[in-house]
């Protein structure tokens, strides 16, 4: 029997950014939160504290910060015909764990959204004619514009602390000269911090990318550039560069995290309530199946404990919210042969390209120094900011240079037909570890009609409770931006005049491969729309079906951007919660009628 | 050298242990060592008395013939050559020994609910049933086996020339090997002894690897330096040694 606790007014379901901002806003308005998080307490001290924290064999190679597989993975197939396998290590992805989520071990990329993005199929329709989009490819817009999102961008990177130079700023050009991108859309507000510094991979990559001529721009970083203090009071120290950054905890408190930039404040008020080791196992429906009546989950001794609560917020990782959908009954799933039902629908991810050129001992790159979010990027190349008419595909890339901080047992690799081992290996390792620059192509990558989530019918989790099964190939239309990429990038790598190249992109017919590390940004499968029938959740994140329950989260992306998520995902946050406090709250029901 | 190291017989000892580890690498491969003497000499001499507790480390999972064999691989993989020492002098053989009583070795970080596709092709990554302890303890065993059959003696007896070949096919996929790998896929075994040697080679000496930061020197990684603020925008080669988490210097 489950232990049946008091009555909250919401209660959150993981707590990463959208946990955590969304608690924030909550409480703002006066709720009673209560936020459930599957893994421990964590935070800056002791988790990230120096020098324990600069251990690359516990983080990076044990996988510390991420998802505990042990207890629940996902299982992947490449098709309808064949039968899924569990991920029983993490490689394509790695989904965070504990207090902070994945943001506490991301990198720091810190974008907004180049607007066009946000109405994909509307926008290549207009420009290029319905029959440009492939048959099987099921693009959507978001059903919200950039204009609308731009104060809560504007806000988010407040918050974030974020490093970066404007383009225009109220439609004053501010950026040209100084590393802003012109390709971006108009600001409110400067950025709260300059660019970071760049890395000499970073200057390397601006100067060859202006002389084939593209557009190079300092890549906005939520690493801060100086000290800083964020809206909530939440303080912030200078990024120092330490190169143990993407998979770690900021032990210098420069990384933008849950932990550092909001938890502190959410901390000096009485009607918040953090429950760690918390596994939340489904959302209670009442009799109808329109209204959740609050959350059931796990403790930390393995009790059984129900929480009523009169909204519930999913904002645990992409999938894991697509999953608590599926296990707990809200909307209809995805069914790929009709194409009909929605949970699960437009599951996308990123389609990455990336070059390495090898220089000789006078070029120092010095491998090991890096932040996260900091670098230099075209975007000539990004989301339509070129003719796609000529080439066939959807979709576009930002290219960069990203020097996160390479370290030596996972972070080594040298020119092509190197040995794996014995002397000639150490003697190229110690010859180019730290003479290489590597830059990827950060590609969008688009929903299809094949790829999809749904509940494995094979494989359980800890508790009983069947995996998430994700259905999942590239398609032709990948295959051939990452080939176009590759050949944009390429003139970039070799205006640098390296002595060796080696080139990492997707050959046709090749398959995804679910161990070799691309990102962790996952998209769709509760996806935003203005339609309940092809869409899971409205424009303000709400369930069609169930009202009290919102979903935040890039599972409500249709599809991948060019650019990293979070940016977007913080935004769309803000913007869900400022409906549920503007609107909801005074009239609990649906804000958009179907 | 602060006073506070010279109080604390832990890092004193380290200190000593380390100093010899370069005289005996220089000694066994005859070599002089470009990297060797371009690393600065620690601010105290070893003393001539070796303290009772540098005695050889015992390992605690792998048996004589398996920790002979750990030993002979290791050195063949990251050999001590002009490059400077390899990943027996930087104390691969005992990491990995470590490693073995950590939760890693017995798949406790792994999904291992069955069924299991050992077939699956590589894209779909790790399938196999097997964890680290169990693939050490046949790979080793199916090494000596079929090393035996060309002539009688186990890996670690054989010359180096004819260990780089056995490894160099294992590498490759072992397809000569026949039954003496009935239990282990050659690939999968040679993979996780070479990514743990890479590991022992390059991790942090607190995990019984890299010692004396050996692998850091070699590559010019600093360590938990961890500081590069003035040091980002320049095209320079950085001039610190490495420091580890416990403290040490290279």
């Amino acid at each position: 029997m489950a232990t049946i606790m008091k009555k909250v007014d919401a209660v959150i379901v993981g707590f990463g950014w959208t946990g955590a901002i969304m608690a924030k806003e909550l409480t703002e308005a006066g709720l009673h939160v209560v936020a459930l998080e599957r893994g421990p307490m964590q935070d800056t001290y002791p988790d990230g504290n120096y020098p324990q924290v600069i251990d690359e064999l516990t983080y990076s190679v044990r996988k510390k910060l991420f998802q505990d597989v042990s207890k629940e993975t996902v299982t992947i197939r490449h098709s309808v015909n064949d039968i899924a396998l569990p991920n029983r290590q993490l490689g394509a992805f790695l989904p965070g764990n504990g207090v902070g989520g994945a943001g506490l071990h991301w990198s720091g990329v810190h974008f907004r959204v180049d607007p066009i993005e946000l109405r994909m199929r509307s926008h290549y329709e207009e420009r290029y004619g319905k029959n440009f989009i492939p048959k099987d490819m099921t693009i959507q817009d978001f059903g919200v514009s950039y204009e609308e999102l731009e104060p809560f961008f504007d806000y988010a990177e407040k918050v974030f602390g974020t490093s970066g130079q404007a383009w225009t700023v109220n439609g004053q050009r501010v950026g040209e000269g100084k590393g802003g991108n012109p390709y971006a859309p108009d600001r409110s507000s400067h950025f709260p911090l300059e660019s970071q510094k760049n890395t000499y991979s970073a200057q390397l990559f601006q100067k060859a990318a202006a002389d084939v001529g593209y557009k190079p721009y300092n890549l906005p970083s939520a690493n801060t550039s100086g000290p800083y203090t964020n809206p909530y009071g939440a303080q912030m120290g200078p990024c120092n560069f330490c190169g143990f950054c993407s998979g770690y905890v900021c032990y210098m408190y420069s990384k933008a995290s849950p932990n550092v930039n909001i938890l502190p404040a959410l901390r000096q008020v009485p009607n918040f309530e953090l429950r760690p080791n918390s596994h939340v196992l489904k959302v209670n429906l009442d009799s109808t199946k329109r209204k959740a009546t609050g959350v059931t989950y796990i403790d930390a001794q393995g009790r059984e404990i129900e929480q009523p609560a009169d909204l519930v917020i999913l904002g645990a990782f992409q999938f894991h919210n697509v999953r608590l959908m599926l296990l707990s009954g809200i909307g209809k799933p995805y069914d790929p042969i009709t194409g009909e039902g929605v949970v699960g629908k437009n599951f996308a991810y990123q389609n990455m390209a990336t070059i390495k050129a090898y220089f000789d001992k006078d070029v120092h790159t010095n491998n090991f120094i890096g932040a996260g979010g900091n670098g230099v990027a075209v975007d000539d190349f990004n989301a339509d900011n070129f003719d796609h008419g000529p080439h066939g595909f959807v979709g576009g890339s930002p290219m960069w240079v990203n020097q996160a901080g390479s370290r030596p047992i996972a972070g080594t690799s040298n020119p092509p037909g190197t040995p794996a081992w014995g002397s000639a290996w150490k003697r190229a390792t110690a010859d180019y570890y730290t003479h290489q620059v590597s830059m990827d192509a950060h590609g969008a990558h688009q929903s299809y009609r094949g790829n999809y989530l749904d509940l494995d019918p094979v494989y359980r989790d800890a508790y009983g409770l069947p995996l998430l099964r994700m259905t999942f190939d590239w398609q032709e239309n990948d295959i051939k931006m990452n080939r176009f990429m590759v050949e944009k990038m390429g003139k970039i790598a070799e205006a640098m005049n390296p002595k060796a190249i080696a080139v990492l992109g997707k050959k046709v017919g090749e398959h995804f491969n679910t161990a070799s590390y691309q990102t962790t940004h996952l998209n769709g499968g509760a996806i935003m729309g203005t339609d309940p029938k092809t869409s899971a959740v409205n424009r303000y994140l709400q369930c069609w079906d169930v009202h009290n329950v919102f979903v935040p989260g890039a599972s409500a992306f249709p599809q991948g951007l060019g650019y990293n998520p979070t940016g977007l995902v913080a935004a769309l946050t803000y913007w869900s919660a400022r409906a549920i406090r503007e609107q909801y709250l005074k009239n609990p029901g649906p804000l958009v009628q179907a | 050298m602060s006073d506070q190291d010279r109080d604390n017989p832990r890092r004193d000892f380290l200190r000593k242990s380390l100093t010899l580890i370069p005289v005996v690498t220089v000694a066994s491969t005859g070599l002089g060592g470009s990297m060797l003497m371009a690393t600065p000499a620690p601010a105290q001499a070893s003393p001539a008395k070796a303290p009772a507790s540098e005695k050889a480390y015992e390992p605690s999972y792998f048996t004589a013939e398996e920790w002979a064999f750990i030993n002979a691989a290791v050195a063949r993989l990251i050999p001590a050559d002009a490059q400077g020492p390899g990943a027996l002098e930087a104390g691969a053989p005992e990491y990995i020994d470590r490693q073995m009583n950590t939760p890693y070795a017995s798949g406790a970080l792994w999904f291992m609910q069955g069924p299991f596709n050992a077939d699956a092709p590589p894209e779909m990554g790790w399938q196999s049933k097997l964890v680290p302890k169990e693939i050490y303890r046949l790979g080793i065993a199916a090494t000596d086996s079929w090393s035996k059959a060309f002539n009688g003696k186990a890996f670690a007896g054989q010359d180096s020339a004819t260990q780089d070949d056995l490894l160099r096919r294992l590498e490759a996929g072992g397809a000569e090997s026949g039954e003496h790998f009935a239990a282990v896929p050659p690939k999968i075994f040679f993979n996780l002894l070479l990514q743990n040697t890479k590991e022992g080679f390059f991790c942090d000496p607190i995990h019984g690897g890299n010692k004396g930061m050996v692998g850091w020197t070699m590559i010019g990684f600093p360590g938990a330096r961890a500081d590069f603020m003035d040091w980002v925008e320049r095209n320079e080669q950085y001039p610190f040694p490495a420091v580890s988490i416990r403290g040490e210097r290279a």
